[in-house]
C-alpha cells in the first residue's frame, strides 16, 4: 500500500509535467490541427532560460518560473509568425514538416550554440523531504503538482470565462465564422500559441527543479509522450489533455515500478493504440460525425 | 509496337544505361567510395520513401511508422546473414523479412486503419516505436548494442537492382485496380465505398504493400551498414523518411527520386560543416517547405508513356496534315 501511495506521487508529479505539456499540444491542434513537434523544444528554452537566469542573476524559482514563461511564449508566438502563418492555407502535412524542422532548428541551434553536454539545474528550492504515512513526499513535488494545477485552474478560467478565452473556442469551432463576427484568427492563434508555449516553458523549469539535470535534446522525449497525452485524453479538450498527462505519468511510473522499466515507453503505446481503438477519439474527444 | 511496350523498354534502357555509367564513373574514378556511400544511400532512402509514398500519396493514409517495419527487415537479415553468410543466405533474409513485415502490418494494420489522418499517424507511430522497444529487450538481437560484423553481402549493384525493381512494383501497384482503388479512397472514403470498393481491404492492400518496401530497405541497410541498433529505428527515421516524401511531393514517384537525391547530396554537402550541419539541414526544410508548400514536385510524374502518346499524336495529326 505505502509502495503504492509512493508511485501515486511519483506518477502525479511526472503527471503534471505531462499535463502541462499536452495543454500546448491540445490548444494549438484544437485551433489549427497542426502537430506542434516544436512544442518539446520549446519546453526545452524555458529549462534553459531557468538554468540562465538562476545561475547569472541568482533570482528566485517563482521570478525564474515566470520569466520562462513570457520567453517561451515569446518565442512561440514568433515560430508561429514566422513559420507556421505562412502555411495556413498549405496541406497540413506540410506544416507538420515545417513544425519538424523548427524543431530540428531549435535542438541543434542550441547545441551549436550552448553545446550538446547535459548540464545541472541550479538547486534554486532547498530540497526537503516529508514523511506522511510512511511515504516520502519532496517539497519539490508539492511544488510541482500545485503550481501545474493553479497553471491548470489559470487556464481553464481564461478560456472558459475571459473574451479571449471565448475567441479562442469560436476560432477552434470554426475559423470563418468567427472572422466573420469580428474576430481576427491570426490574433487568436497567435494568443493559442503563446498561452501553450508559456505553460511548456514552466514545465521546463519544474522538470529541471524536479530531475537537475537538462540538456539541449530533453524535449524530444516528453514533447512525443505529451502528444500521446493529448490523443489519450481527446485532443482539442483542456480537461482531457489535463486527464491523459496524469495518466501516462502515472502509467509510467506504475511499470517501472513493477520492475519493467525497459518496457514503460512500449506501456504508454500500446495504451494509446487501445483507447484509439475503443475510443477514436480519445477519453474526452467530441466523436464528430462524417456527414456525406 | 504498343506504346506500353515500347516506354516499358525505354525504362529498362535507361536502367540499363544508368548502371553502365556508374559503372563506368567508378571505373574511371569519378565516383570514389564517398560518393558511391551516398549513392547507396540515396537507393536505399529511395526503397523506403516509394513504399511511404504509396501509404500516404496514393492511398492518404498518414503513417508515421515506417522505420518499425524497416527494423524488421533489418534485424531479420542480420540474424539470418550472421547464421548463414552467403549471398543465398541474404536473399533467404530479405524473404523472410518481407514476409514477417508484411504480418506485423496486417496484425497493426486492421485495428489502425479505421482511425482517420493524424490519429492513425500517431497509432502507427506508437507501433513502430513498440517494435523498437521489443528489439532492445530481445536476446536474439543483442538488446540495446545492436548487432555488428554483418557481412557485407550487398555492394552498389544490388541496391541499384532492389531499387529498379522495387520501383517497379510500386509503380505498377499504383497503376493497376488496386491503385486506383486506393486512389479513390484517398479522394472521398465514402463515396469509394458506395461504388463497391472496401476501404478496409484496399488501405490494408496499400500498408502491407509499403511495410514490404520497407523491410527490404532495412535489409539492405543491414548488410550495406554492417552495424543496426533500435536506436536506428527510431521516431526520428519514421520523419527522416517522410521528409523525404513530404518535400517531393505527396503522390509523385519522380519527386520521392529526386527529394531523396537532393537531399542525399545536402547531406554529403553538409558534412564538411560540422555541428552547423543540421542547423542548416532544418532552415532549409523550412524554406523549402515555407515557399513551396506542395513539395518540389507536387503531383507531377516523369512519364515515357504519355510522351510517346503525346509524340504519336503529334505524328498522327501532322501525318493527317500531309494527307489532305
Amino acid at each position: 500500500m505505502q509502495t503504492f501511495l509512493q508511485q501515486v506521487i511519483n506518477g502525479l508529479s511526472l503527471g503534471s509535467i505531462y499535463a502541462l505539456l499536452a495543454l500546448g499540444y491540445t490548444m494549438v491542434y484544437g485551433i489549427i490541427k497542426l502537430i506542434n513537434f516544436a512544442h518539446g523544444d520549446i519546453y526545452m528554452i524555458g529549462a534553459f532560460w531557468g538554468y540562465y537566469v538562476i545561475n547569472t542573476y541568482h533570482v528566485n524559482f517563482f521570478v525564474a518560473l515566470i520569466s520562462a514563461m513570457i520567453i517561451s511564449a515569446l518565442l512561440g508566438m514568433l515560430i508561429e509568425v514566422l513559420a507556421y502563418r505562412p502555411l495556413r492555407h498549405s496541406p497540413r502535412i506540410t506544416a507538420l514538416i515545417t513544425a519538424i524542422g523548427v524543431s530540428y532548428f531549435l535542438e541543434n541551434g542550441m547545441s551549436f550554440l550552448f553545446g550538446a553536454d547535459t548540464r545541472d539545474f541550479p538547486q534554486a528550492v532547498a530540497q526537503h523531504n516529508y514523511h506522511v504515512l510512511g511515504i516520502t513526499v519532496s517539497n519539490i513535488q508539492v511544488l510541482i503538482l500545485v503550481t501545474a494545477v493553479v497553471l491548470m485552474i489559470g487556464l481553464q478560467l481564461i478560456v472558459q470565462k475571459t473574451k479571449m478565452g471565448t475567441a479562442m473556442r469560436a476560432v477552434a469551432v470554426d475559423p470563418e465564422a468567427a472572422a466573420l463576427v469580428g474576430i481576427d484568427p491570426n490574433h487568436i492563434i497567435s494568443f493559442t500559441f503563446g498561452l501553450g508555449s508559456a505553460l511548456a516553458g514552466a514545465a521546463g523549469v519544474l522538470i529541471g527543479l524536479y530531475y537537475n539535470s537538462i540538456d539541449p535534446l530533453m524535449g524530444m522525449t516528453p514533447g512525443i509522450k505529451a502528444f500521446v497525452a493529448a490523443v489519450v485524453g481527446g485532443i482539442g479538450s483542456i480537461p482531457g489533455a489535463a486527464i491523459g498527462g496524469f495518466v501516462i505519468g502515472l502509467l509510467e511510473t506504475g511499470v517501472q515500478a513493477i520492475g519493467l522499466s525497459a518496457y514503460k515507453d512500449a506501456a504508454v503505446y500500446i495504451v494509446l493504440i487501445v483507447i484509439l481503438v475503443i475510443l477514436p477519439s480519445g477519453l474526452l474527444g467530441k466523436n464528430v460525425k462524417e456527414k456525406v | 509496337m504498343a506504346t506500353k511496350w515500347k516506354a516499358a523498354l525505354c525504362w529498362l534502357a535507361l536502367a540499363a544505361a544508368g548502371f553502365g555509367l556508374i559503372n563506368v564513373l567508378i571505373g574511371v574514378g569519378v565516383i570514389d567510395t564517398f560518393i558511391e556511400n551516398m549513392l547507396v544511400t540515396i537507393g536505399i532512402n529511395i526503397i523506403l520513401a516509394t513504399g511511404l509514398n504509396l501509404i500516404i500519396g496514393f492511398s492518404g493514409q498518414f503513417s508515421l511508422g515506417h522505420a518499425g517495419f524497416m527494423a524488421l527487415g533489418a534485424y531479420a537479415t542480420a540474424i539470418i546473414t550472421s547464421a548463414m553468410p552467403t549471398v543465398g543466405g541474404f536473399y533467404l533474409s530479405v524473404a523472410v523479412g518481407i514476409a514477417i513485415a508484411m504480418v506485423v502490418a496486417v496484425i497493426i494494420g486492421i485495428p489502425t486503419l479505421r482511425l482517420r489522418g493524424d490519429y492513425l499517424a500517431i497509432a502507427t507511430m506508437g507501433a513502430a516505436e513498440i517494435i523498437r522497444v521489443i528489439l532492445n529487450n530481445l536476446k536474439i538481437t543483442n538488446g540495446a548494442a545492436g548487432m555488428f560484423n554483418i557481412p557485407a553481402l550487398a555492394g552498389w549493384p544490388t541496391v541499384y537492382v532492389m531499387v529498379c525493381l522495387t520501383t517497379l512494383m510500386i509503380v505498377n501497384f499504383a497503376r493497376s485496380r488496386a491503385g486506383r482503388a486506393i486512389q479513390a479512397i484517398r479522394e472521398d472514403e465514402i463515396a469509394a465505398e458506395a461504388s463497391g470498393i472496401d476501404p478496409t481491404k484496399w488501405k490494408l492492400a496499400a500498408f502491407v504493400m509499403g511495410a514490404a518496401t520497407a523491410a527490404i530497405g532495412g535489409s539492405l541497410d543491414a548488410v550495406y551498414i554492417q552495424t543496426i541498433a533500435p536506436g536506428n529505428f527510431g521516431i526520428m527515421n519514421s520523419i527522416a523518411i517522410l521528409i523525404i516524401v513530404v518535400l517531393g511531393g505527396v503522390g509523385s514517384m519522380t519527386g520521392t527520386f529526386m527529394a531523396a537525391a537532393v537531399l542525399g547530396v545536402l547531406d554529403t554537402v553538409l558534412q564538411s560543416f560540422g555541428a552547423l550541419r543540421m542547423v542548416i539541414y532544418a532552415l532549409a526544410l523550412i524554406a523549402i517547405m515555407v515557399f513551396k508548400p506542395s513539395g518540389l514536385l507536387g503531383r507531377y510524374e516523369v512519364s515515357i508513356r504519355a510522351w510517346l502518346d503525346r509524340k504519336g499524336v503529334n505524328n498522327a495529326a501532322s501525318n493527317s496534315n500531309r494527307a489532305e
